[in-house]
């Protein structure tokens, strides 16, 4: 499978030939029912946690899970209760990989707008890829759109833009 | 007397309704729904349109709750009401920072602080 998409910091390819890394990661099935994100992430936090992550990184993970799974339920499965949401993931002392897939169709992550600009800064939706690529080291979606995957790593960037704002605006 | 929402907890300072969140975690959709329903009766019953959000309680956000913010953003400034925000802990100013939504908002580190000149 071939996998396109790019990290808040660090940007790279994978290709199949990294498939098999991740043959052993973990699943859970959940329905596509919005309080279905707890599962997942009870478990993966847990791992976490004996793992050593930082609160900054289990922050980073908790917000980037929401957001996938809410994703693939309302925008992959359309809220179709017959369908469902795989989470696979492996939690490891140097990192954290997450992959979230939905029986959707799809879409075309290059075509979401950049919700800080002008005309979208101002709409309630549309924010949900950004701030997981800011708050991860790789975020990839697959060549269908129907599955992304997420990596964190704990000695990895901060998340965030270069430039230091003020509290105040 | 009305009974309190919720979700949410109010108390008037002056003509200023100030609004602290009961949840720890504005994260899943079902509870944005029902906190967006009842900021969204406040904006309605609210004379004076100025509400303050204090964020003290509030230790995870998500891009829903984000939008939520900005739907009641412009709920308010249909009435000619203002929205300011306050006591946002750092972790959670940086995802207002990196949706570049604290340009959006009138953010101030407390309910003191806002209050002044609103």
């Amino acid at each position: 499978m071939e996998w396109f998409g790019r990290g808040g910091q660090r940007s790279r390819a994978v290709t199949t030939a990294n498939e098999d890394r991740f043959k052993a990661l973990k699943e859970i099935i959940v329905p596509t029912d919005l309080a279905a994100v707890k599962q997942p992430e009870q478990a993966i936090l847990e791992e976490a946690a004996r793992c050593g992550y930082c609160e900054n990184a289990v922050f980073a993970i908790k917000l980037a899970l929401e957001e996938a799974i809410v994703n693939a339920i309302r925008h992959g499965n359309k809220l179709d209760p017959k369908k469902h949401i795989s989470v696979r993931y492996e939690v490891t002392p140097e990192r954290i990989v997450i992959e979230v897939r939905d029986e959707g169709n799809g879409f075309k992550p290059h075509a979401i707008p950049d919700p800080t600009e002008p005309d979208f800064i101002d709409r309630p939706h549309g924010r949900g890829i950004m701030l997981m690529r800011a708050y991860l080291d790789e975020v990839q979606f697959c060549e269908t759109g129907n599955m992304v995957r997420l990596v964190k790593h704990k000695e990895g960037s901060e998340p965030g833009r270069p430039e230091d704002e003020p509290y105040v605006k | 007397m009305a009974a309190q929402p919720e979700r949410l907890k109010v108390n008037a300072f002056g003509d200023v309704s100030v609004v602290e969140f009961s949840d720890r975690k504005i994260l899943d959709e079902l509870c944005i729904l029902e906190i967006q329903e009842e900021l969204s009766k406040l904006v309605e019953a609210t004379t004076t349109g100025k509400l303050l959000l204090s964020f003290k309680n509030v230790e995870h956000l998500s891009s829903a709750a984000l939008g939520m913010l900005v739907t009641l953003k412009k709920q308010l400034e249909e009435k000619d009401g203002r929205l300011r925000l306050s006591d946002i802990n750092p972790q959670i100013f940086e995802v207002f920072k990196i949706t570049r939504l604290n340009r959006v908002f009138d953010i101030h580190p407390s309910v003191d602080k806002a209050r002044v000149g609103f």
